[in-house]
Parts: structure tokens; C-alpha cells; sequence
């Protein structure tokens, strides 16, 4: 079969010993420059990529893959430890993983993150290795109205999940999206909702320093008005019979790591959607039909495992757009489209014919990659874990240093610094009154897309609203999107009428 | 563990440290050169025309060690570069910021109202003059100038033309055509130049005005036709394209391709990277792909560029106010 030894070939060259030496240190690179919020791309990549021209192109491609997949592993990593996101595809680990930590169980999240990372790396690999280039069309398909479609999806799975109360998370959706108008308007340029004229805000607020405001300095807050002194996290151990524990709990939820990854290669391939919506429906799927549904949100291992295979299918599937189209997915795939350049590679549906050898290099590598990935990090589990035995008031101080770095560091504003602040304060608040942060945090990550492409819709075609129905794929995704928005609605009403009955509790 | 702390710590402490260096440190001596990573911004989305240049300088800044530091991409593509150029200008005096430009360098301030002259910022090269090719689809059976115009005629508002940012270079292409043909079209815009060649091919708009580089890669694989390309005369590329002039139609519209900085960058700054950049256009990978992807090779520096930037500024003026432009 022409596939294998096409297959064959490209594990030829990832298979030396130099290549297996820069696999290695491609994913715990990536693995620390994926754990740290906001510290992260930006100057992990400056570090790495001068590199990529002292080795052979191949070698290059190798690493860029390494640090790509090491990165993605890493991102479980301060979900789960430290309560914030540091990407907002590892928003939806947070919802079990940080309640897990909470419970002395870090260990085993990190070791649920990790393979379930692998799990979907490697089946996404797997469709991508068989698929790829047939697969290039269901992606040209996808215009404004189906990338609206897909969004709403993703936002109503979450209404249905995002917590008990239907109601506060509409509301936290709603504030999300007002600050995702933020700044300049994508299409026409100009200034939006600035401020008190502050300049700050011309470049809008990017997720960073929201998600570092209300999950970092708000959680602190919350942590220190709760606890006072005593730890909240209970000491967290970790031992081999653990790990075995964990991989024997693992492969109990072989049926929700592989929808998710399905889901997260698919969702991931479709450009511009990408792997936080991919994650985000992966674990308001499996809430849905796993039998501990109940469960899930507080502390719930398949609640990490879910979106953390999708996340990883979804940006294994995110490099099929940037091969086939040219159209890079996320910072770290405009680094690998950067480096395709460089070589004289022209991205577009002739790169499989007329580059083999580029392409199946960088398939296997990413098999290699993503085992490598899932070795180290297991690796350094005792490591992160270890974090936490910290005294609470030392370890309380750390993260509010790293937090004001993390979001002072990828733009150098003061101004983020403030509104770290500002969001820290009002993270603590609505966590008090119980408000769901995570629809709001998620708004402003989907919200800009949505706009655009509804925009863009409705020029396109002349202001027919019925255009998102009336054609095949966006169709069905707004049937599904209506479902799961009216189901939790109706449940929630039912249970809000029968309250009103029974006397008041 | 402490490990991952104290080494989390370390990198923020350095990562600090860098940034204390970098503002207040910088440009004392002579022979200056960038203390941090000096930031590439990009007015425009990812996998456009503009984007992909600005990626192959850094890759070719980095191979050929034209820098001590290396130079990281950052795209601010949103409201036709408004962003970008907002934000260059909030980096007023910084030496390690720099902004590869389009037209919209023009066109935006003088669309929007984001507080932003052009004549402030600090001109460092012009590296080369990009074209413009009318595209469609090959599932749409045009094949010249003719069919185009009467397939446009008869689908009316219908017939959908994909761009970059309404008032950008692409939208401005598109109202030449209109008036040259008497044409009403619907202009939809997108992001990035990427987007737009994607939506052609995936049928989602029916006609655009890619640069060739943005369209090459559907181009070779028989998934999209030019039709005539706005050129004063035949691509080098595209040897079988007519231009619009050849076929009497008087259209003629080019973007250019250079790098400026943020107000008031130092002297020693500005010299030091007008160096790396002229050390770059000498280079003969950039030479090859020049002839490749159908650019001008057309190097320009200093004050000359600041003054071609300040005429075609004007001209921009009088082509927006000409065609009536509303957003």
C-alpha cells in the first residue's frame, strides 16, 4: 500500500537518533511552555526557534512538532494545579481537574490529562495519516454560515451544562460577549466600547487576562476568605500504584475518549473553529451521556479525560486546514506554516503531491512526538505534584507574582496589570454570588468569531436571515444547537415550577 | 517540585529582567543592536499575502543571522489593520517593535477614526510591490474578461466578491471594477488574504482579487482561474493572463510591501534594522522567491520612503473620496 510505505519512509527519518534526541527535548520544551499562563508562546518560541536552523529541515520539522504537541500536554498542567487555564482549550480541564486537585487527587488528573492527551493525539493521527487529503474538501466547505453554526453549538452545549442554574450562566455568556466587542471592530475598524478613552483598550481584552483574573487572583482571594490558613489543597501523593490505578481507571473511559477524539479531530479541522470549542463540546457530550453525569464539575476523571483528547485531536486535526489551505489555526501552526515557507513549501492541496517527503516526515513525527509527550509528562508528574505540598501562604504568593507576570508579560501593558486586577476582583465576587466563570471566560474566546461570521453571513447574503437554515451543514448544526439549548431550558423551568409548589426549602 | 516553581519563577524573574533591559537600557551606545526579541507585527490575518512575507523574513532574518535577536510575528489583522497600527503607535519609542505594512497602511487611518498619522511613524524599507490578479473558481466555467463581466451582470447583487477589510486594498480593486463595468457587486469581508483564497475555491464567494502568492497553491493544483491581472504589464508568472490595460480597460493598482517602526524610534534602531533589511534584499533566496510568487523586487529606505508614503497616501485619499466610499 502506498500510504505505508509512504509511512514507512517518513519513520525512517524520525526514527534517527538525533531526531529521537530532539524529540525529547521538543516536548518538555513545549510541556513547561505550555504549563505557564502567559509566559507561555510568545517567549517559549523566541527560545526555540533559532534552533530549528541549526539541524537539517527534517530535524526542524520534528521539533516544531515536538514543542507543538509538549505544549498541548502542558496546558492540562496549570488547569489542573492552579485552578488557570493557561490556553483557553484547557478552560474546559479545569471544570473537574481543579476540583480533583482540590481533593488530594492532582495526581491522578495529571495522569488522566496525559493520556487522555495521547489517546486523542494518537487516534487523531491515526484519521490523519488515512484521511488527510480527502478530508481537504469537507473543510472548503465550510463558509460563514456553517462557522456560525458551529459556534453556537459549542455555546449552547454549554448552556446545558454550564451549571445548575440556567439562568446565571445565560447571563455570564451575555457579559462575555459585551467584552468581547472590546476594541476595534473587526470589520469595518473602527473603536468599540473604549473605555474612559484609555488606549489600553483598542487592542480588546484578550482571554489571557480575564482567565488570569478570575480564575488566579480571584481564586486566591476566594481560597484565602475560605480557608484562612489551612491548606485547601490536601497533601497529594503520587506512587507507581497510583499510576496503575490511574491507567486501570483510564481504560474504563475508552468510549468517552473516543468520541472526544473523533469530535476534536473534526471540530479541529475545520478552520478557524479550532480545539476550544472542539473541547468544550467534547465535555458537554460526555456529561450528557456517561452515567456519572451527575458528577461531572465536581471532580468527576472523566471530565478531564473529555476534553483533554479532544483538545489534542482537535490540534492534530488544526494542521490539516494549514497543509491543505494554507490557513494556520493557531500561533503555534503559523510557527510551523512560518517554517513551510522557509523551506520553499507552498502550503495548498498540491503539498502531498509534490511534497511527500515533507509531509510523511512530519506525520510520523508526530506519532513519535506524542508518545515522547505522553512518557515525559508522566515523567514529571511527582515533579508538578510536588508543587502543591507547598505551604498555602507560599504558594498563595507565587501565584499571584506569576499571575501579574503572566499577564504583564506577552503585551508589556500596565494596563492588562489593572485589569488583571479589576477581573480578580470580580471573579471573586460572582464566586460568591455563584455566578458560572467559565461561560464567561469562554464568550470572550468564541464571541469575535461569532460576530465575524455572522456578519459575514448576513452580507453575503444580502441580509437573509434564513441562510443559516437553509443550507445542508449549517442547518443541522443550528437543529442541534436549538435541542441543546431548549432541553435545559424546559428542565429548568419544570423544576423551577414544581419549586414554587413545594413550600420553600 | 520545587523545581517547577522555582524554575516558573526564574523564567518570569528573567523574562522581567529582559523587559527592564529592553526599555530603559537601549540604544545608548553606538552600534546598537535589539536586547530582546524585536516584535514583527502584521497588519493582517494569518495565511494572506502579507502575513506569509512577513513569516519568510523572519525565517530568512533568523538562517542568515541578520540579527542577534530573534524576530517574532505578531498578527494584529482585525479592522483592517487598525489594530496593528493602534498599537504601534501605543509603542511610540520602543526599539524593538516593527510593522510589516500593506496598503491599508493608507487606507485605515484615513477610513477609521483610531487617532493614528502615518506621518508620525518611523519609515525603515521598502522591500518589494505585490500584485493584483482577478480571480474565480474553476467549477465556474469562466474562462476571460467577457464572460466575467456578463456572468456579473446578470447575477447582480448576487454575485459575491470575497476581500480583505471593507476599505482595504481588495475593496478598492473591487470599486475600480464596478465603475469600469458598470458592475453592482456584493463585497464581503474577510480577514486575511488566506481566508478569502479558501472561501473562492470552497464556493463560498464567487470572484476575489488575491496577490498571485495567495492564490499559487489552488492556482497549481487547477482549483482557480485568472482572469486578468491589474498589472501594467504581463505577469512573469502568469504569462497567459492579459492585463486589464491590454484588454482597454484602463486598471492599474498595486500594494505595496514595506516595514516601518513606532514613533520616534531611536536613530541607532532605525539604522540598525534599515541595514538588516538591505542586507536582506540582497539575498538570493529572497531573489528567487521575488521571481516565483510574481513580486517587484523595488528597495527603498529613509526619508525617500516616508515621501512615497505620503504621496501615495494622497492618492489613496482622492481614490476613496471618488468612489464614494462608505463603511
Amino acid at each position: 500500500m502506498e500510504l505505508l510505505s509512504h509511512l514507512a519512509d517518513g519513520f525512517a527519518t524520525s526514527l534517527s537518533p538525533l531526531n529521537l534526541m530532539i524529540v525529547l527535548i521538543g516536548v518538555t520544551a513545549g510541556l513547561f511552555i505550555g504549563a505557564m499562563p502567559g509566559l507561555g508562546s510568545v517567549n517559549g518560541v523566541a527560545i526555540v526557534l533559532p534552533l530549528t536552523f541549526i539541524v537539517p529541515p527534517n530535524s526542524a520539522i520534528i521539533l516544531l512538532a515536538a514543542i507543538y504537541y509538549g505544549a498541548m500536554y502542558g496546558g492540562a498542567v496549570s488547569s489542573i494545579l492552579l485552578g488557570i487555564p493557561g490556553a483557553s482549550t484547557a478552560v474546559a480541564t479545569t471544570f473537574d481537574g481543579r476540583p480533583m486537585a482540590q481533593q488530594g487527587k492532582a495526581g491522578l488528573a495529571l495522569i488522566a490529562a496525559a493520556v487522555a492527551s495521547f489517546v486523542g493525539g494518537t487516534i487523531s493521527v491515526i484519521l490523519f495519516t488515512l484521511f488527510a487529503v480527502p478530508l481537504a474538501d469537507i473543510a472548503l466547505a465550510f463558509g460563514p454560515a456553517e462557522e456560525f453554526a458551529l459556534v453556537l453549538m459549542a455555546f449552547t452545549t454549554f448552556v446545558g451544562l454550564g451549571g445548575d442554574d440556567v439562568l446565571k450562566t445565560i447571563v455570564m455568556i451575555c457579559l462575555g460577549l459585551v467584552l468581547s466587542t472590546v476594541g476595534l471592530d473587526l470589520i469595518s475598524g473602527q473603536p468599540r466600547l473604549i473605555f474612559f478613552d484609555q488606549p489600553g483598550f483598542y487592542s480588546g481584552i484578550s482571554f489571557l487576562v480575564l482567565a488570569i483574573g478570575v480564575y488566579g487572583i480571584g481564586e486566591v482571594l476566594y481560597t484565602i476568605e475560605t480557608s484562612k490558613t489551612a491548606p485547601t489543597v490536601t497533601a497529594a501523593k503520587i506512587t507507581m500504584r497510583e499510576l496503575g490505578h490511574g491507567l486501570r481507571e483510564m481504560n474504563r473511559l475508552w468510549k468517552t475518549m473516543s468520541l472526544g477524539s473523533f469530535l476534536g479531530f473534526f471540530v479541529g479541522m475545520l478552520p478557524a473553529a479550532g480545539a476550544t470549542p472542539a473541547a468544550l463540546m467534547s465535555y458537554g457530550v460526555a456529561k450528557s451521556i456517561s452515567k456519572k453525569g451527575k458528577n461531572f464539575g465536581k471532580g468527576e476523571i472523566e471530565g478531564v479525560a473529555a476534553p483533554e483528547t479532544a483538545n489534542n485531536a482537535a490540534s492534530t486535526g488544526s494542521l490539516l486546514p494549514m497543509l491543505t489551505l494554507g490557513i494556520p489555526g493557531s500561533p503555534t501552526t503559523a510557527l510551523l506554516l512560518g517554517g513551510m515557507v522557509m523551506w520553499g513549501l507552498v502550503p495548498g492541496p498540491m503539498l502531498f503531491i509534490e511534497q511527500p517527503d515533507f509531509v510523511w516526515g512530519l506525520i510520523s513525527s508526530l506519532y513519535t512526538a506524542n508518545l515522547a509527550a505522553v512518557l515525559v509528562n508522566i515523567a514529571l508528574i511527582p515533579l508538578f505534584v510536588w508543587a502543591l505540598r507547598m505551604p498555602f501562604t507560599v504558594l498563595c504568593s507565587l501565584v499571584m507574582v506569576l499571575c501579574i507576570v503572566g499577564g504583564y508579560a506577552p503585551s508589556q501593558k500596565m494596563h492588562d496589570v489593572w485589569l488583571i486586577a479589576g477581573f480578580g476582583v470580580a471573579g471573586y465576587l460572582l464566586r460568591k454570588a455563584d455566578y458560572p466563570l467559565a461561560p464567561l471566560v469562554l464568550a470572550l474566546v468564541l464571541g469575535p468569531l461569532m460576530e465575524k461570521s455572522f456578519r459575514q453571513t448576513l452580507i453575503a447574503e444580502q441580509g437573509n436571515v434564513l441562510a443559516f437554515v437553509e443550507r445542508p451543514i449549517s442547518g443541522t448544526f443550528m437543529a442541534i444547537a436549538a435541542l441543546f439549548f431548549v432541553l435545559p431550558l424546559i428542565k429548568y423551568i419544570r423544576r423551577s415550577g414544581k419549586k414554587t409548589v413545594a413550600p420553600a426549602e | 517540585m520545587k523545581n517547577t516553581l522555582t524554575r516558573r519563577v526564574t523564567l518570569a524573574l528573567a523574562a522581567s529582567a529582559a523587559l527592564l533591559a529592553g526599555t530603559t537600557g537601549a540604544a545608548l551606545a553606538e552600534g546598537w543592536k535589539p536586547m530582546k526579541p524585536v516584535e514583527m507585527v502584521i497588519m493582517a490575518g494569518q495565511g494572506g499575502g502579507a502575513d506569509r512575507l512577513a513569516r519568510l523574513f523572519q525565517s530568512m532574518i533568523q538562517k542568515e543571522n541578520l540579527s542577534n535577536m530573534p524576530m517574532l510575528p505578531v498578527n494584529k489583522g482585525g479592522g483592517s489593520g487598525a489594530e496593528a497600527l493602534r498599537y504601534l503607535k501605543d509603542k511610540s519609542g520602543d526599539p524593538h517593535v516593527i510593522m510589516a505594512t500593506l496598503n491599508s497602511y493608507y487606507t485605515t487611518p484615513l477610513r477609521t477614526d483610531i487617532g493614528v498619522d502615518i506621518e508620525e511613524f518611523t519609515p525603515i524599507a521598502r522591500m518589494a510591490i505585490d500584485t493584483f490578479v482577478l480571480w474565480v473558481s474553476a467549477d465556474s466555467g469562466i474562462t476571460n474578461l467577457e464572460e466575467y463581466v456578463a456572468a456579473v451582470k446578470e447575477a447582480g447583487k448576487d454575485w459575491k466578491m470575497g476581500g480583505t477589510g471593507t476599505g482595504a486594498e481588495d475593496s478598492l480593486v473591487t470599486a475600480m471594477l464596478e465603475k469600469e463595468f458598470g458592475l453592482s457587486m456584493t463585497y464581503v469581508p474577510f480577514e486575511g488574504g488566506g481566508d478569502v483564497a479558501k472561501n473562492l475555491v470552497g464556493g463560498h464567494v464567487n470572484s476575489t482579487v488575491n496577490n498571485p502568492s495567495e492564490q499559487m497553491g489552488f492556482y497549481n493544483a487547477g482549483k482557480s482561474v485568472p482572469i486578468a491581472a491589474f498589472t501594467p504589464e504581463r505577469i512573469e508568472a502568469f504569462p497567459d493572463v492579459p492585463t486589464m490595460t491590454e484588454l482597454g480597460h484602463d486598471l492599474v493598482y498595486a500594494m505595496q510591501r514595506s516595514f516601518v517602526a513606532p514613533p520616534d524610534m531611536p536613530e541607532e534602531a532605525v539604522a540598525y534594522y534599515t541595514e538588516m533589511f538591505s542586507k536582506l534584499n540582497e539575498l538570493p533566496e529572497w531573489q528567487k522567491y521575488t521571481a516565483d510568487e510574481a513580486l517587484d523586487r523595488d528597495f527603498l529606505t529613509g526619508d525617500e520612503l516616508q515621501q512615497y508614503f505620503l504621496t501615495e497616501r494622497e492618492k489613496h485619499a482622492e481614490l476613496l473620496s471618488a468612489m464614494g466610499e462608505s463603511s
